[in-house]
């Protein structure tokens, strides 16, 4: 398990603040919702996370750990962007990636690239948007990495594979020994699913609580609470 | 399984209070099994740490019980199972109740209206209980002579 905590970081880009002094830790064991518009500055947090940015103030630790070689190694990764080699197959790049990670579980490779319908021999560059995304749920989480970042895992793709996605998190997170921080505009569809939510505006904690709880305390639901933080 | 989740409050409270509705409804029997936490959580989308506390929740109200390697149980107590029954229709009573003194209803006019409504639904359709639903017999067993009130269902007003 792993817990993040953020301590006054600050991250431009030229003039552009993309994080403000931003405190915030994370919970092990979480589902954590990070939730805001374009812009708002959660892609920035979550490479931050993964170790390809560093702050430019403050500090971001993973159990007390700067991200490093060892704590790369403790992180899966999935992207906003394509990145998968789109000449390969889905076998083949299963195959690649997995030598890459001591942690891999080919069984439960296996079982999600079914359970997603995928077929190993496509090939990626062939495959349509909602199969791509497929596609990157399964290398993030055949992985029993103790922190799971994912970054839009649902934007732009179809809603059958929107749902899948949705319970591949579920059927594989495990909550004794995994934390998941994953970003979206998309409140409605993936509320449920996030033990946590962290609202983000201009780089900054708009609200930050249990999903539970806020929806107790407010009597409104994530995606209500979300609307009024932005309006 | 489905799982109408409005999200306003509490995702456990709905878990928790979508079982009692099936239960109430008969759509779950006394002795069903019900889905694992995991499947549940599967096909709902929502954390499992979430179903895992509804899950709880239940147990401990007596709801359902919980076989180790079985599985997930709804109870068979029959008082259990009555109770349930009869909070469904307390919190159905009350809020047609005041959703009726909102639109401006006294008491012995609803009365009236509701005995209307019923011949006009029920008393059209042949003189059967819903199918599925539990019998007032199955349902509270431990009920004798008039307690609780005018016997229910059977088309009888």
């Amino acid at each position: 398990m792993a817990t993040v905590v953020f301590d006054r970081v600050t991250k431009r880009f030229g003039r552009l603040r993309a994080l403000d002094e931003l405190s915030v830790t994370i919970r092990e064991g979480s589902i954590v919702g990070l939730l805001g518009p374009n812009g708002s500055g959660k892609s920035t947090m979550l490479k931050l996370i993964a170790g390809l940015y560093r702050p430019d103030s403050g500090t971001v630790t993973i159990d007390g750990m700067e991200p490093s070689i060892k704590t790369k190694a403790m992180v899966a990764y999935l992207p906003e962007i394509d990145h998968l080699y789109g000449w390969m197959s889905v076998r083949q790049i299963l195959d690649y990636v997995s030598a890459f990670y001591k942690d891999w579980d080919p069984a439960r490779c296996q079982a999600l690239v079914k359970f997603m319908g995928l077929n190993p021999e496509a090939t990626v560059s062939r495959l349509s948007k909602g199969m791509r995304a497929r596609l990157k749920i399964v290398v993030a989480m055949s992985r029993n990495a103790p922190l799971i970042i994912l970054d839009e895992p649902l934007s732009g793709i179809d809603p059958p594979s929107r749902l899948r996605v949705l319970q591949a998190i579920v059927s594989e997170f495990r909550e004794d020994s995994q934390t998941v921080v994953m970003s979206t505009h998309d409140v409605a569809d993936s509320e449920n699913l996030f033990s946590d939510v962290l609202f983000l505006k201009a780089g900054k904690v708009a609200l930050m609580g249990e999903a539970e709880r806020l929806r107790e305390e407010r009597g409104k639901s994530i995606r209500d609470l979300f609307e009024e933080v932005y309006a | 399984m489905e799982l109408r989740l409005d999200q306003h409050s509490p995702i456990y409270l709905q878990i928790i209070d979508e079982f009692k509705r099936q239960i109430a409804r008969g759509d779950l029997r006394p002795g069903d099994r019900i889905p694992s936490q995991r499947e549940l959580a599967m096909m709902v989308q929502v954390n499992p740490n979430t179903v895992q506390r509804a899950y709880r929740e239940m147990e401990l109200m007596g709801i359902t019980e919980t076989l180790r390697g079985q599985g997930t149980f709804i109870t068979q107590d029959p008082e259990r199972l009555a109770a349930i029954r009869r909070e469904m229709a307390g919190r159905a009573l009350v809020s047609f109740v005041q959703e009726m003194r909102a639109l401006g209803y006294g008491r012995d006019e609803m009365i009236e209206m509701v005995r209307g409504t019923w011949d006009e639904i029920v008393g059209a359709q042949a003189v059967q209980p819903r199918q599925g639903a539990p019998s007032p017999e199955t349902a509270e067993p431990q009920r004798s002579g008039t307690e609780g009130g005018e016997p229910r269902g059977n088309g009888r007003v």
